[in-house]
């Protein structure tokens, strides 16, 4: 249900020849929440591409439990991480948010009884089956990041990494997803600029600046830390105090 | 199908021709407007036969009258052809009303109209009562191309995502006074659809990447519907035979 993450040394250059990631060290051990933080363009994101083998690292290695995200593995390594992308629209492709969340474990080779039990497994976690025959774009967005949520969960992942969660959201649907999230055993990895997010979900969180992590600890301890917020381009919303 | 999930074509109902499978109506609309084209067009009972037969189809489906009636003005431009064909024509004429009409033209115009009409409203019916990806799936169901009915599902997902987002840059341009009365003026607008053509195209990237972090290999998974039952071929079977003879014996008799 949760595996360990462990992320050595990693370095990526896009082929346009911009260093992305310049030696990302981190692990995150198996049923922990950790937030990610900062600025744009620190490399998350492209790391968060790393986890399951979409981007390839040009050196390091990753390995997720035992197994190392190596194009070999890349079928198991996508069954054990999940990753819910910051803008749903890229994430929900089929016509309807049922044969969605059904895309991932149809590849996976389920069929019949079986799909339909996963894919109302899935829903039923975000609270989403009245979603199933819906069209994405006619979801609200609060909506359309639950059925993007379920997609994901729907391949039953040791893993979830969720590029911005709350990004977008409305208060109330904030406060959805974060029931819903603090409510999954697996592994998490959350990358967000929403640090009262980070400080309610996740003891640990890590900042990443200039593609490597360069602080790591306690999120209240780190939040709590001006300075170093300041130095990542980080902010703590006016009148929010995380002590 | 949940409501909300329409497209304009589409009647919401559970009629029996609602609930076939989509690709037993995409064999039997082929089949119908095939038979009445090869129809010859002196075959005036063929016609009223198919008519009948379209007239049962359309009240079973309970699509309103009103609604085809409003859909099938799409056929003005081929009437307004028809009309001027037997006026332009050559050959033998016969005067109606006070006109002067060609007797060749006017069986031309009768056979450009009847066949429009039919071909219109089997396309109609098949729209008012399948959505838009029923009938992409359906067609995947008969053997046409994967890659096709890929890319067909993928413009009807991000169609309307490209228009918002087209939309969206309209609405930024004219924000800063853009407000285009002449030819020339068309700069920013050849501008914006290639930078409509580049966000696109990088959309595309961004939904490969999260297709196959979903165990996506280069196939579309099957997603187990449910497939036309042997009844209902057999049904589908038999309203295109009934259309094949009728055809068959007015080829025969012309």
């Amino acid at each position: 249900m949760s595996a360990r993450v462990v992320v050595c040394d990693v370095v990526f250059t896009y082929p346009d020849g911009r260093l992305a990631l310049t030696g990302v060290n981190l692990t995150i051990e198996p049923g922990e929440r950790l937030a990610m933080l900062g600025p744009n363009g620190a490399g998350k994101t492209t790391l968060a591409l790393h986890l399951n083998g979409i981007y390839t690292a040009d050196k390091g290695s990753i390995t997720i439990d035992e197994l190392d995200v190596v194009e070999d593995n890349f079928s198991e390594v996508r069954r054990r991480v999940g990753l819910v992308f910051q803008d749903s629209n890229d994430q929900l492709f089929m016509p309807t948010v049922g044969e969605d969340v059904a895309f991932g474990p149809a590849n996976l080779g389920l069929v019949g009884a079986g799909l339909t039990e996963r894919v109302d497994h899935a829903l039923e976690a975000v609270d989403g089956v009245m979603l199933a025959d819906r069209p994405p774009h006619h979801l609200s967005g609060g909506e359309r990041r639950r059925a993007a949520l379920a997609t994901v969960l729907a391949m039953e992942p040791d893993v979830l990494v969720f590029d911005e969660p709350s990004a977008g959201l409305d208060p109330a649907g904030r406060r959805e997803l974060i029931t819903m999230l603090s409510a999954q055993p697996m592994t998490q990895l959350l990358i967000t600029h929403d640090l009262p997010l980070a400080l309610e979900l996740c003891p640990r969180a890590v900042i990443m600046n200039e593609g490597k992590v360069v602080a790591g600890g306690d999120t209240r301890t780190l939040l709590a830390d001006g300075e170093l917020l300041a130095a990542n381009r980080l902010e703590l919303p006016y009148g929010f105090s995380p002590g | 199908m949940g409501a909300g999930h329409s497209h304009a074509l589409y009647v919401h109902e559970h009629s029996f021709i609602h609930r076939l499978p989509p690709e037993a109506k995409v064999v039997a609309a082929v089949g119908l407007v095939a038979s009445s084209a090869v129809t010859p067009r002196e075959a005036i009972w063929a016609f009223a036969a198919y008519g009948v037969i379209l007239g049962l189809l359309v009240a079973i489906s309970r699509v309103p009258l009103r609604f085809l009636a409003v859909r099938l003005l799409a056929l003005t431009p081929f009437v307004m052809f028809a009309l001027l064909i037997p006026v332009i024509a050559s050959g033998q004429t016969v005067t109606i009303g006070g006109v002067e009409l060609s007797i060749e033209g006017l069986w031309g115009a009768w056979n450009i109209l009847i066949k429009a009409l039919i071909g219109g409203t089997v396309s109609i019916l098949l729209a008012a009562t399948t959505e838009i990806p029923e009938i992409i799936r359906g067609l995947g169901v008969l053997r046409v191309p994967a890659l096709f009915v890929s890319i067909a599902t993928f413009m009807i997902r991000y169609l309307e995502l490209v228009a918002s987002e087209l939309g969206r840059m309209r609405l930024a341009m004219t924000a800063r006074g853009y407000d285009p009365r002449w030819i020339t003026q068309t700069r920013p607008i050849a501008a914006s659809a290639g930078s409509l053509f580049i966000r696109s195209y990088e959309r595309g990237e961004r939904v490969h990447a999260a297709m196959v972090a979903r165990g996506f290999t280069g196939l579309m998974p099957s997603l187990g519907r449910r497939a036309a039952t042997g009844a209902e071929w057999a049904g589908v079977g038999a309203l295109i035979m009934v259309w094949v003879v009728i055809a068959t014996l007015a080829l025969s008799i012309s």
